[in-house]
């Protein structure tokens, strides 16, 4: 008899993707400015860096909250013992106001089907267990976060069928790729207890639009289904739209109190928009009683620190702080944004036009020498060993189409992103000598060889790696 | 066709796991919390409400703990002292968790256990609580529909952590209060035959040392034979400790890490401890639980899974800062201990005062009260009755046996280290009119002219017991009720909070 469950003997985990060996390889060679200057630059990591200055600026002001004190009483013991599963009620008031906030106050949160959890990895994992029996399947528009293959299906036994999406149009979601998805459920005997999409979207940095939106909310309710909505990137905005929720969807149609409206969940977090990974704080939200009630129970199993509840109800509470820091962390993100993006089209290379989240879905179709995933991992492997960048390959991100890269942008200074761009624009300029001349015949190469190029050229090969020697 | 209600429809678009009851929380067990809940005590604005004796917490060294973060800020990533750490410390999500935390932990450990072992930090895995924990030392060992063996009575929340979302069966090693309710390998035998029968694939034991509900260690001898038992078995030993620096008095606390050392043959894979802050520091609310397990892929995976219920790391940095003062934490597991103490002889001195029996152990934050006399009839709907009366008339939530799976009735757990010391008076109060009201019935059957006289002189010997240490333990059904003692007042009674 196995001693150790198949949980543990499988690759569940997920974490043999390429998605995980490229930060793997980021571990054993980190980019440091004055340490190690050749080292990796992590751009593999959707973090949100650019505003701890705002909230330390906060915690200055604010010693009570910093120090675990009630009008200057320390309250520490009282914290200690707080376990309630219910959380912290201040806590979830400010959890709510300040999803309301980011939805521009359009729609309201009722703090009561609020589920505290360990971070939106566990949020997720839980929704599963309370929606989906082992087996049953939830669609989910590619490409999408690699971690959903370990946190949707890897203890819970659920499945996941991709509704493919297409950069003919810019990776929207379609009635029919809906349709097409649900179908494939079908044909593989299992059963499709709901759809689960990323608003804005990981890894592609758009907001749904309110035609997707209207679509999903449809489609839940023809099928009869769930609609998961994980919009942990929410706070992130920083284009001239405003972030569309699913819950501006069940207002506007008039669903809110309907059996619709409690097949609707909303997973959120605190990781993206606050940058405050490490607290893990992740929430659910549903309408539907029976959900919270058992997501509850569930939520023992990753409960929020009571200390980091504590700290983050005072700061999410002071609606001065809040409205100033989501300005302000938009602004930032719009600017670092656009620094990546014109550095990359300085090195010919394009993005998919976003407007949220912490990183661009870069197109480097063109660099590939095959339209192949072959191809893909090809040109990656030269990327992270080679130019030393860790950037997130599209086919970890279950992307249907090869060439398509995430790059993060706000887990960085500015200078270490000046640095990035640079060494992959020289990577690129390098590639595309290369390139021309794999296009003429051994033959040609030979006579080349002949003619007066520049030295540098003859050591470029695309079967070769680039030299380590820069 | 016909149409579902509102709530089938409800319950077909919910899994089985969240319209079920694997949570546990429809047990009866639970009318207990939800009557506190209604009506909790405060000597103040409610000294009729109900006295919270169902919680095993360690509340007794909270000014300890308070004390030492507002003369520590420096450990919080907050403060003026702290705040260059906050970015940093905010964004650190390495599931392996902070090396300096994990040092602190393992030597936590040791400390616990008399530094006779030594605890790898490499080993340390974070999960959300011992809750957490077992839960993933479940998923790592036992696939749905395998078991483990659990000694009786155990704690209740084991049903939820340890089957509801993993669908792994627990096998009840039946203890007897004959011997203490001690394991013994006949009873290890018999359950793993009960398994075999049932097709139950038998894939570890649980054992609580200290355990809970009944306080008691397990000795040398027992965690060897436990140890040979699943070695020869092939089978896992999970070792849940999370109340080794509960142990007071005489009683010493022998680690499963320290017997392993004692058996050269055992199959170190199979060995597995699940810890916790949340007892021994009396921390629940901080949420930090430790997979630590000898076998190296269980830590890869465990370690994998720890991503569903990390400690925050503002947290873990509190934790590394605190528990590396060493002199701090030397201290506070002396006082602990102490109080500890006192606070148990208080509540079973008054008990012995009474004539109420209970299973002599010497650690964990509750007794386990022995109240078989008391009931009707030698069932557990007898004890359920009882228990209720307790609840609701008596009005302390204290847990009956039966849900904690002890298969003879009329056992109760009581917890003691959640109160101060006036709240443990009311307490025993409350018993002590109880009891004499039981009492006075009894007699005004048997003797009736007699009982006013006799029952105001048993309250009188009763309160002057209560300064006193007391050993006596005879049982209430033989009407004796203790003298005024001559042993000396133990220095362990007069320890103040």
């Amino acid at each position: 008899m196995k001693q150790l469950s198949t949980k543990v003997t499988s690759n569940g985990h997920g974490q043999d993707s390429s998605y995980f060996l490229g930060w793997e390889e980021y571990e054993k060679n980190p980019y440091d400015e004055i340490k190690n200057p050749n080292g990796m630059i992590q751009m593999g990591l959707a973090e949100n860096q650019l505003c701890f200055d705002l909230i330390e600026s906060w915690l200055a002001k604010n010693p009570d909250a910093a120090s675990l004190k009630r009008n200057g009483q320390s309250i520490f013991k009282e914290l200690a013992l707080f376990q309630d599963y219910h959380g912290m009620p201040e806590f979830k008031k400010a959890m709510a106001e300040f999803m309301e906030e980011i939805r521009g106050n359009r729609v309201t949160f009722n703090p009561k089907k609020i589920v505290l959890a360990a971070g939106s990895t566990s949020a997720n994992e839980t929704l599963m267990f309370c929606l989906a029996e082992p087996g049953d399947a939830f669609l989910l528009p590619t490409p999408y976060y690699p971690g959903f293959d370990r946190d949707l299906k890897w203890r819970t036994g659920a499945e996941i069928v991709p509704i493919h999406c297409s950069s003919s149009n810019g990776f929207q979601i379609t009635e029919s790729a809906l349709q097409q998805a649900y179908q494939q459920a079908h044909k593989l005997g299992l059963k499709v207890k709901g759809v689960l999409v990323t608003n804005p979207s990981n890894p592609l940095g758009t907001a749904l639009t309110r035609r997707e939106l209207n679509l999903l909310v449809d489609f839940i309710t023809s099928k009869n289904i769930h609609l998961i909505s994980d919009e942990i990137y929410s706070g992130t905005m920083f284009g001239f739209e405003q972030f569309i929720s699913v819950m501006d969807v069940l207002k506007d149609k008039k669903l809110e109190n309907t059996d619709v409206s409690k097949r609707v969940h909303v997973v959120y977090s605190l990781s993206k928009d606050l940058g405050l990974p490490g607290f893990r704080v992740g929430a659910i939200y549903s309408n539907d009683d029976m959900i919270v009630s058992a997501a509850t129970k569930m939520s023992s199993f990753g409960l929020v620190s009571s200390q980091t509840q504590y700290l983050l109800s005072a700061l999410l509470s002071d609606k001065k702080f809040t409205s100033q820091y989501l300005e302000e962390n938009q602004k930032r993100l719009k600017s670092r944004q656009k620094r990546l993006v014109s550095g990359l089209e300085s090195a010919g290379i394009t993005c998919l036009r976003s407007n949220a989240g912490l990183f661009c879905w870069v197109d480097m179709r063109h660099l590939l020498d095959t339209n192949t995933f072959e191809a893909e991992l090809d040109l990656w492997k030269k990327i992270v060993y080679n130019v030393k960048l860790n950037i997130s390959p599209g086919s970890s991100c279950h992307c249907t189409e090869p060439g398509w890269f995430r790059v993060c942008f706000a887990n960085m200074s500015e200078d270490t992103l000046d640095l990035a761009l640079k060494r992959l624009k020289t990577f690129v300029e390098s590639t595309d000598c290369g390139r021309m001349i794999s296009r003429s015949s051994h033959e040609r190469l030979k006579s080349l060889r002949k003619k007066t190029v520049s030295n540098w050229v003859f050591r470029v090969s695309w079967s070769d790696r680039v030299p380590d020697e820069r | 066709m016909v149409a579902l209600t509102a709530e089938k429809q409800d319950q077909n678009l919910l899994s089985r796991m969240a319209a079920g009851d694997g949570h546990g929380e429809n047990s009866a067990y639970f009318d207990g919390w939800k009557a506190y809940e209604e009506n909790p005590f405060h000597p103040i604005n409610r000294p009729d409400g109900v006295i919270q004796m169902g919680l095993a917490e360690n509340q007794l060294c909270g000014d300890l703990m308070r004390k030492w973060v507002l003369e520590h800020p420096e450990a919080s990533i907050c403060t003026a002292e702290g705040v260059n750490q906050f970015s940093d410390i905010a964004i650190f999500q390495d599931y392996h968790g902070l090396p300096e935390f994990r040092q602190a932990v393992a030597k936590f450990m040791e400390k616990t256990r008399n530094n006779k072992v030594r605890f790898d930090p490499d080993r340390i895995v974070m999960s959300g609580g011992a809750t957490g924990a077992h839960e993933t030392v479940a998923f790592c060992l036992a696939n749905p529909g395998e078991g483990f063996l659990v000694p009786t009575p155990y704690y209740p929340g084991f049903d939820r952590d340890l089957r509801w979302r993993t669908g792994v069966n627990l096998v009840p090693v039946t203890c007897h209060s004959s011997n203490g309710f001690k394991i013994t390998v006949e009873a290890l035998e018999a359950a793993y035959e009960n398994a075999r029968v049932s097709n139950i694939p038998v894939k570890g034991l649980l054992i609580t040392n200290p355990s809970n509900p009944l306080g008691t260690t397990l000795d040398r001898d027992c965690l060897k034979s436990l140890v040979n038992f699943t070695n020869n078995k092939g089978i896992h030993l999970i070792a849940d400790e999370i109340y080794a620096a509960t142990t007071f008095g005489q009683s010493e606390f022998i680690s499963v890490a320290e017997v392993i050392e004692e058996v050269p043959h055992c199959n170190r894979d199979l060995i597995h401890i699940v810890y916790s802050l949340s007892k021994d520091m009396g921390l629940p609310g901080l949420r930090v639980g430790i997979v630590y397990s000898y076998n190296d892929r269980v830590v890869q995976i465990a370690r994998k899974m720890s991503s569903f219920g990390l400690v925050s790391s503002q947290t873990q940095h509190l934790i590394a800062k605190m528990l590396s003062d060493e002199d701090f934490v030397d201290e506070f597991i002396r006082k602990s201990k102490l109080r500890l103490a006192a606070r148990h002889a208080e509540l079973t001195t008054g008990l012995d005062g009474l004539g109420i029996g209970w299973l002599k152990a010497g650690a964990g934050l509750f007794i386990w009260m022995d109240l078989r006399n008391l009931l009707k009839t030698a069932t557990f709907d007898s004890e359920m009755e009882l228990w209720r009366v307790i609840v609701h008339k008596v009005k302390l939530n204290v847990s009956p046996g039966g849900s904690c799976h002890c298969n003879e009735p009329g056992w109760f757990r009581v917890c003691f280290a959640n109160m101060d010391h006036k709240t443990m008076e009311t307490a025993l109060e409350r018993i002590r009119v109880f009891t004499s009201q039981l009492e006075e019935e009894s007699l005004k059957q048997t003797k009736p002219m007699a009982a006013p006289t006799m029952m105001a002189k048993k309250k009188m010997c009763w309160q002057s017991s209560l300064r006193l240490s007391f050993k006596d333990t005879r049982r209430f059904e033989e009407g004796f009720f203790s003298p005024h003692s001559p042993v000396p007042h133990s220095p362990l009674v007069r320890a103040q909070i």
